[in-house]
């Protein structure tokens, strides 16, 4: 049941992207309607998949890097469809929809391990863990789409070129303020992840701190948040060097989640092994 | 058929000292509408006049006494001499004066082609026509079309998105950095011109805080009065720069009023919030370093300029678009007036269906006095039915022959067939009623 009801979140995904990609090109709001209501269609079945197959465990059902990156597809497409309607700048959907995909079908390809079901996961701490930051990571990711646009605009902006990017992108203040929205909301809640994280780790190791590779780049990409949402709130940093440190703080975010996991050993390892 | 009419005259062909005579009757709000009834040969009327343009769009089954009385009309209302206003005229007949109407409210033929204030200028002139009941079942439904195609190209289209003019494209750029453009601030420097016309297109965008600096004070408080602005002292300018968001200067000055290090100085206490430059100034005011800065635009003249020839090239595609629209439309709209012209058939076959029911209905309820409530309401919506069905194909029959030219052997046949001539007096008053049945 699990897998019919992913293969249709995949193809409805599939089939989402390529109506945003046509939005991309042709600004049609029935376009751009039926590509939302496909994605939603998409995530609700793969939220049931989640369902599912974490009732089965026993557990949230996100502890091998194949779950955690189709966790991340559907986290990033769902915190979509909600921006959308908060922000209403649909374009962002052409960004967001593609890298939902390439994360769904990468989770293919990561190495899935079934591995002994022991009472480690069903700590309260692991779903506050994995949820708030897996709901951070998706605003940040949507962050990173608009950091790209607004990057995209300022340089037509500022180049004097108007070709169709400049038409068919939206105004800079309007893909700045969905960058620091995203990142006001999405910050904390990586703190309580992590903090969550902590707490999980010196109950079970008896240590909140291992240097684990893990934690360190958790903790670099909490400190390139932290420094952006502190220098905008303080000296009004935004624009340009905000969607930057956006981008930086996705790619941490990514190699936090997917570096480490495949190629550096540590704590976390026992998840993926 | 009754012939739709129009006369009217434009930017292109009245002279501006016309179309300023026309500005001023605008002011005046002397309505011709009013005068409607004294128009014998017209039966329809709608009045649509801007500063660029006057259009009377009527019906009239004498089209030539029509047109005299409306022209008659015209002058009187502009109080110009008719030898003066006959070449700035001019007149269309059915399909051409639909398809106009179409293009007017497309905004292709404005002087600004695709400027978005056309349409709700006609909005306003149909809510005025309806107000004093000179629009029927013609014009009514024209106009509803005409609506509705504007919507189209605009949403089909990108006529409406290419600024052709230096202000215009100015305005574009700060929706384009800004967004929304309702609670920005606007520094006016220098009073050129064209610094006033982008004062005043951004002010139409909805800015409503604006501030002007002025080298001469007379100056500055005439053009403050103008735009509602407060004035601020010349020297003041770079503390103008923490508050405002859009700068345009146009002064006289041959060297920069602005440099690289001032603006640069004041981002820190603007929390770099973006900040716009328009330098329509020729020796420019602001150094091109400027634009160097994060988050600060700098758009001189010939920059402007640039986006104004790119976008004169794209509307171009973009109207061709926009014409086809409106010749599907405009046929369209033509095959629902020969309907028309079977509908007085229609109207005539089923009142006399209606008369014989009701009569037939009468006489037999007489003969049934016990009868409930309830039956007879069977009866009655039993002998509706029956009419509906009889009569659902000759119906349809007429109006599908309505699009060929034979469609007036089929009207004559049926009104022989039912024997409808009888009643052709009082088709009339019918008629005035038809626009919800056909």
């Amino acid at each position: 049941m699990e897998i019919v009801f992913l293969t249709v979140a995949t193809l409805s995904y599939c089939i989402g992207t390529i109506g945003y990609l046509i939005y991309l090109f042709h600004d049609r709001e029935r376009v751009h309607r039926v590509a939302w209501a496909v994605l939603l269609f998409g995530a609700l079945f793969q939220g049931a998949a989640i369902a599912l197959g974490s009732w089965r465990e026993g557990h949230l059902n996100v502890t091998d890097s194949r779950q955690a990156l189709a966790f991340l597809a559907w986290v990033l497409v769902v915190t979509y469809l909600f921006a959308q309607r908060r922000f209403q700048v649909r374009i962002l959907g052409s960004f967001v929809s593609p890298l939902a995909v390439v994360f769904l079908l990468a989770s293919n390809l990561a190495p899935g391990v079934i591995f002994p079901v022991g009472t480690i996961f069903q700590s309260a701490w692991v779903i506050v863990h994995v949820t708030a930051l897996f709901l951070a990571n998706g605003l940040f990711g949507l962050a990173f789409c608009a950091g790209i646009m607004y990057l995209v605009q300022e340089r037509n902006i500022k180049r004097k070129r108007f070709g169709y990017w400049y038409t068919r992108l939206p105004s800079l203040e309007r893909l700045d303020q969905v960058n620091y929205i995203c990142i006001l909301i999405g910050f904390p809640l990586m703190t309580i992840g992590l903090i969550a994280g902590f707490a999980y780790a010196g109950a079970v190791w008896h240590s909140p701190w291992n240097w684990d590779p893990k934690e360190i780049f958790a903790l670099i990409t909490w400190c390139i948040y932290a420094v952006l949402l502190h220098e905008r709130l303080a000296v009004g940093w935004r624009g340009r060097r905000a969607a930057w440190l956006a981008i930086a703080g996705f790619s941490a975010v990514l190699i936090t989640f997917l570096g480490v996991n495949l190629l550096l050993k540590g704590h976390h390892t026992i998840f993926i092994r | 058929m009754c012939p739709i009419l129009l006369l009217g005259m434009n930017h292109k062909t009245a002279p501006v000292e016309i179309r300023e005579q026309l500005a001023l009757v605008c002011r005046d709000q002397a309505d011709p509408l009013a005068q409607h009834h004294r128009l014998q040969h017209v039966d329809e009327l709608f009045f649509l006049s801007t500063c660029n343009r006057v259009e009377f769009l009527f019906t009239s089954n004498h089209p030539e006494a029509g047109r005299a009385q409306v022209k008659e009309l015209l002058t009187r209302h502009l109080a110009i001499p008719e030898q003066v206003l006959d070449p700035c005229l001019y007149s269309y007949q059915d399909l051409a004066a639909v398809s106009h109407l179409f293009r007017v409210a497309a905004s292709l033929d404005s002087m600004v082609v695709g400027e978005p204030q056309i349409l709700g200028q006609i909005k306003s002139a149909y809510r005025q026509a309806g107000k004093h009941h000179t629009v029927g079942v013609i014009l009514n439904r024209l106009l509803h079309k005409t609506f509705s195609v504007a919507k189209r190209v605009r949403s089909e289209t990108r006529i409406g998105s290419c600024a052709v003019s230096i202000s215009y494209a100015a305005v574009e750029l700060a929706r384009k950095i800004f967004g929304e453009l309702r609670d920005k601030r606007v520094l006016l420097i220098g009073a050129g011109e064209m610094a006033e016309l982008a004062a005043e297109h951004f002010l139409a965008q909805g800015v409503n805080q604006m501030e002007v600096a002025n080298r001469t004070l007379e100056r500055a408080v005439g053009l403050a009065q103008r735009f509602r602005a407060e004035t601020i002292p010349f020297s003041h300018i770079l503390d103008a720069l923490q508050r405002v968001d859009i700068v345009l200067t146009s002064t006289g000055s041959l060297e920069p009023i602005l440099t690289h290090h001032e603006v640069k100085q004041r981002m820190r206490g603007r929390r770099n919030k973006p900040l716009f430059f328009i330098d329509i100034a020729v020796p420019r005011d602001i150094e091109a370093a400027v634009n160097r800065i994060d988050n600060v635009y700098l758009y001189d003249i010939d920059d402007l300029q640039g986006i104004v020839e790119l976008n004169k090239a794209e509307r171009c595609k973009e109207a061709e678009q926009a014409e086809h629209i409106i010749q599907a439309e405009t046929i369209k709209f033509n095959e629902w007036l020969r309907t028309l012209e079977v509908v007085p058939t229609i109207i005539a076959l089923k009142h006399k269906a209606e008369t014989i029911r009701r009569s037939e209905l009468q006489k037999t309820l007489a003969h049934l006095p016990n009868l409930g409530e309830r039956e007879r309401q069977a009866i009655e919506v039993l002998t509706q039915s029956i009419v509906n069905k009889m009569l659902h194909d000759p119906i349809l029959f007429l109006k599908k022959k309505s699009q060929r030219e034979t469609k007036q052997l089929f009207v004559d046949v049926t009104q022989q067939i039912f024997k409808l001539n009888e009643r052709d007096e009082a088709l009339g008053s019918l008629l005035d009623s038809a626009d919800h049945k056909c």
